[in-house]
């Protein structure tokens, strides 16, 4: 009777955009429902910044040392005097000796307030060596007086300045080694996963082998062998370059995996049935269908690094002084002494905890959305 | 609803019966109504048919009788009552997932056949030690004693070598044989009912008719009923006494295994019919389908779900107003129209 | 079975030499040799030789053969005589410094592994069957913290707060009173007021990863069709979690041990050198430091031997376990 009903099916146009959506829009939609990890992704956009700004956030020059203020703890920050509503401000320190075991001991000197300045101008700097400036975010005008917002450590340098630059030095290496790694795993997982065969089954065994040693003890082994004498930028370079050497082997592994999965999938098939050169295949059929777990493995390995380096500095056989990093701070940390006299100085393995897990939580959120049949 | 009716008594060769029984599934996107009041029975011994597109809610009763639901399901009404061979009753549909009562039943009252051999045992266990862990547990055997049961129920489902096979893992299996060790599992405590979801598909063909023989010789042999999920007709001919066809968590007829086929009284029937390939018939002719697509199930279609795609349906009627079930002796349909079926039926006889 | 374990014992073979190569390239990375170390120990010690005593020795030690045959001298000794060379810095032969040491290392590092088990599996287990639950929160933030916080931070806080609050003193493994006391009741209950901080951030260090790890895997496995076989059998759901998806969730667990060793080798090496731990850690650091490199090259060696064992031992392990890779 009603043939009519049998014409075209009635389309219904709702979420039509989700069917039209790019790659990159859903991974992004599926990303921003991490929570945790878009809270990651911003403080860790902030930590690159003061990173790079480390010269202008930091209110002291890292190294000036401060004979009459060592181990100071940390000022806090008031807004209100007396009752009075001054802004934000810091009290002076006064400076004492315990008359029985002549230690040192500071106290908050209620008369002397100290407004905050912004852009306030200081100590010079010589900005990644672009420009010369001494205009720094925030500081007091004293000329006795400082604002420690971490304390300061046994030689009166101020742990919060130290704090900044060491970030530059821990994650920059970080990133630098990530791309050494990058390299190695990319180019070697590549050729594993795309020519097979024996040359891939003895990568394999590198790989496997490397993976079962120790990393600590090698990165050891390795980094005592560099002589101390040499240029700490060039000892800076080859300790992300021997992180590189052990944390490649992750990396390839995922590359090789990916290779090996996608090269036996269907669209791949398809897309060479249809005639497309390897090329093509390669470069707009398996990579953009790799990137993002590439990515995410990338994000997952930049902590890797920087517990590395933090645990070699530490240990002095990384980096050394005078060049700030985290780890090279946290040894100023290394007995119960320092750190029960003065706990601030821990500060720096907090703020390795919290990138650590930043770069953990992003690098999660990102696989997550990155694999189209999650959710 | 459901619950006013459980004061009544099952009839006498009743097993199973399903009133209104309504599975949800909340998602983000919204309800999914994947079971939307189901009501049928199984009476003892007789082999009950559900045939149904992925997605049209079979398998989802199933589980809601076996009390397996996933745990995001939410059962909103309707009552499952089971009277197995023992003669006690169980209100299933009572029953919390995890209670000691329906653990009673299940494996021992019910027993249950999944689609993929290959991945529903264990791939740890020898298949001897999936079938004694069942029959020690409901029967009470002692380890010898549910070894050597667990033998003689290979020995039953024709598996080659029981006695050596008692001790494979899956994986050292074909797939016919996987499915006959699954079977062995499912009947080792004599239940009254065995629930097969889709059982053959996974198989090929040979294998499968094997497989039905086998079920149907099981059937008499131990006299149980099966109720027996799957999306092919062709299978549900061979095996089954009455069947029941579902369309979007509904089911649109039910009857006598000859009805189905020669009288169908909905046109999702008829259309599934005809777009079986037969030998000899219509050649060079284009396979008939069903027009459109399957809604998606957050915007099921109003009226009579199937509308859309229904070339009988009539505006005004079958797009707002949910048919009532229809009922042409044994034969039920819920269809607007179904009287007009039964009408042309007396003048021309089945034409498919 | 025992064909498996002939053939996997067999690919460990080119994998221990080779590692025992890196080590030795390990060991003569150092600018200068045994013999440049000995002549600055004697000039500090106020004695002199000569450039050509020097090279007499060179010559007389055979250092100046290709890196292959010195290669060769050095593994003969050890794998046939047992000899791993000459500590200079302690004036004393390598074998007599780092048993003792190892022994340690090994127990901890052994008495930790079976401690991240005992958390980590019945937490894994709980945290799938009761996904999103308070607890699963809760052992999820404590999985990500573990994985956060560096061994030695942990060392250092644990130890702050055992000396600050706690007013026990720690570091080393016993008081001073006991260091030389002959074995006693005391001195048992004062070596494990000492063990429990390395024990536990060695634990949390691994239990953290292994959580996430047993969660992933019984999630996994939860939602596999031979589960729902197995309730259909009308098992209890302990009896169903525990006898099935907890015994495949376990495979991957266990052939990650092999990887779990270097990484406790790693972490005992670090927290001890905190904690001031008589274990390899702090000797091996102070022989890195000294460039004393047969000590350090022959540490390095015989840590990574273990953990081919390890590996080993874990994969025969998993093919006991597992039908599916025995009859691979």
């Amino acid at each position: 009777m009603t043939d009519s009903a049998l014409e075209a099916p009635k389309v219904r146009d709702h979420k039509e955009d989700l069917f039209t959506a790019k790659p990159w829009q859903l991974v992004w939609r599926r990303f921003s429902k991490h929570m945790l990890a878009v809270v990651s992704l911003w403080f860790l956009i902030l930590l690159a910044l003061t990173a790079i700004f480390a010269d202008q956030v930091a209110p002291y020059d890292p190294f000036k040392v401060q004979r009459l203020r060592t181990l100071a703890p940390p000022t806090g920050i008031h807004l209100f005097h007396e009752g009075q509503f001054v802004g934000p401000f810091v009290y002076g320190l006064s400076r004492e000796r315990d008359p029985n075991t002549a230690r040192v001991l500071y106290e908050a000197d209620p008369e002397t307030v100290l407004p905050i300045q912004f852009f306030y101008q200081s100590d010079d700097y010589n900005f990644l060596g672009l420009f010369k400036s001494n205009i720094h975010l925030f500081g007091v005008d004293d000329r006795r007086e400082q604002i420690n917002l971490l304390g300061t450590d046994d030689l009166g340098r101020d742990v919060f300045s130290r704090l900044m630059h060491g970030g530059r030095v821990t994650l920059s290496a970080g990133l630098v080694g990530v791309v050494f790694a990058f390299v190695l795993g990319l180019t070697l997982g590549s050729i594993s996963g795309y020519f097979g065969g024996w040359i891939d089954s003895s990568i394999q065994r590198l790989m496997e082998f490397i993976r079962s040693i120790p990393t600590i003890p090698l990165w050891m082994g390795l980094a005592a062998a560099l002589p101390i004498a040499w240029d700490p930028i060039f000892v800076y370079v080859l300790i992300t370059l021997i992180l590189a050497l052990i944390g490649w082997t992750h990396l390839a592994r995922v590359v090789r995996g990916q290779f090996m999965a996608i090269r036996n999938e269907d669209f791949v098939m398809a897309a060479r049935l249809a005639g497309a050169s390897e090329y093509r295949i390669i470069t707009k059929h398996m990579l953009p269908s790799m990137t993002s777990y590439i990515i995410a493995a990338l994000t997952l390995a930049v902590p890797e690094m920087i517990l590395g380096e933090t645990a070699l500095s530490f240990l002095g056989l990384g980096l050394r002084p005078p060049v700030v990093s985290w780890g090279v701070l946290l040894q100023d940390a290394q007995n119960l002494r320092s750190i029960s006299m003065a706990p601030w100085l821990l500060s720096p393995g907090l703020a390795v905890v919290l990138t650590v897990l930043a770069f953990n939580f992003l690098g999660d959120g990102l696989r997550d959305a990155a694999d189209p049949y999650g959710q | 609803m459901g619950n006013s009716i459980m004061t009544n008594s099952m009839p006498e060769n009743r097993l199973l019966e399903l009133d209104n029984v309504q599975v949800q599934f909340p998602m983000r996107e919204g309800l999914v109504k994947a079971v939307n009041g189901v009501s049928y029975h199984v009476n003892k011994g007789e082999v009950l048919g559900i045939v149904g597109e992925s997605g049209s809610g079979k398998s989802i009763t199933a589980r809601a009788i076996m009390r397996l639901l996933p745990k995001n399901a939410k059962e909103t009404g309707g009552s499952i009552r089971l009277r197995p061979r023992t003669g006690e009753e169980f209100e299933l549909s009572a029953l919390d997932r995890n209670s000691r009562a329906v653990r009673k039943v299940r494996g021992n009252h019910i027993g249950m056949i999944f689609q993929e051999p290959m991945t529903a045992l264990s791939p740890v266990h020898t298949i001897g030690t999936q079938i004694m862990r069942t029959v020690q547990l409901h029967k009470g055997l002692s380890k010898a004693d549910a070894r050597a049961r667990a033998v003689e129920l290979l020995a039953k489902v024709q598996m080659p070598r029981p006695a050596q096979l008692v001790d494979a893992y899956p994986h050292q299996l074909s797939g016919g044989m996987r499915q006959r060790a699954m079977i062995a599992l499912a009947i080792s405590c004599d239940p009254s009912l065995l629930i097969a979801d889709e059982p053959t598909t996974a198989l090929d063909v040979t294998t499968e008719a094997q497989i039905i023989e086998l079920l149907k010789e099981l059937k008499s042999e131990l006299g149980m009923a099966i109720v027996f999920i799957t999306h092919n007709f062709g299978v549900v001919a061979d095996i089954a006494d009455r069947v029941s066809v579902m369309y979007l968590g509904r089911i649109v007829e039910t009857a006598d295994v000859d009805d189905i086929f020669y009288a169908p009284k909905h046109p999702y029937t008829q259309a599934l019919l005809r777009s079986i390939p037969r030998l000899g018939v219509d050649q060079g002719r284009r396979l008939p389908t069903i027009p459109g697509m399957v809604p998606d199930p957050f915007s099921v279609p109003n009226g009579c779900a199937f509308n859309p795609r229904c070339i009988h349906a009539v505006p005004g009627l079958c797009d707002t107003q949910v048919p009532p079930e229809l009922r042409f002796g044994s034969q039920m349909s819920r269809c607007h129209i179904a009287e007009q079926f039964a009408q042309t039926e007396q003048q021309e006889p089945a034409h498919v | 079975m025992i064909a498996f374990i002939g053939r996997r014992a067999l690919l460990a073979i080119p994998t221990l030499i080779f590692i025992s190569f890196i080590s030795f390239v390990i060991i003569q990375l150092p600018p200068g040799d045994y013999v440049t170390s000995y002549a600055a120990q004697l000039r500090q010690q106020g004695d002199y030789i000569s450039i050509a005593q020097e090279a007499i020795m060179r010559q007389n030690l055979g250092l100046n053969d290709p890196i292959l045959v010195q290669y060769w001298r050095w593994i003969s000794n050890i794998v046939f005589r047992g000899d791993f060379g000459h500590s200079l810095e302690w004036n004393a032969p390598v074998g007599s410094l780092i048993w003792d040491r190892l022994a340690l290392t090994l127990a901890i590092s052994s008495l930790s592994l079976v401690f991240t088990w005992i958390i980590a599996i019945p937490v894994g287990v709980y945290s799938a069957t009761r996904q999103y639950s308070i607890l699963d929160h809760l052992f999820t933030v404590f999985g990500f913290l573990g994985k956060g916080v560096p061994d030695f931070l942990l060392a250092l806080i644990l130890m702050w707060i055992g000396f600050m609050y706690l007013h026990i003193d720690v570091g080393g493994l016993f008081s001073p009173q006991y260091q030389n006391a002959p074995w006693s009741w005391d001195k048992v209950v004062n070596l494990l007021s000492h063990l429990w901080i390395p024990l536990v951030v060695l634990a949390t260090g691994g239990a953290a990863g292994l959580i996430r790890v047993m969660r992933a895997n019984m999630l996994d496995e939860l939602g596999k069709p031979y589960v729902e076989t197995a309730y259909a059998q009308g098992l209890s759901e302990r009896q169903v979690v525990w006898n099935y998806p907890v015994r495949v969730a376990l495979n991957p667990f266990i052939s990650t041990v092999g990887w779990s060793l270097p990484a406790l080798f790693s972490g005992d090496v670090i927290t001890a050198v905190v904690l001031n731990l008589p274990t390899t850690g702090p000797l091996l650091l102070q022989a890195l430091k000294m460039q004393d490199m047969y000590l350090a090259g022959s540490f390095i060696l015989i840590l990574s031997v273990f953990t081919v064992i390890g590996t080993l031992v874990s994969d025969i392990l998993l093919a006991w376990f597992d039908p599916r890779i025995r009859y691979a």
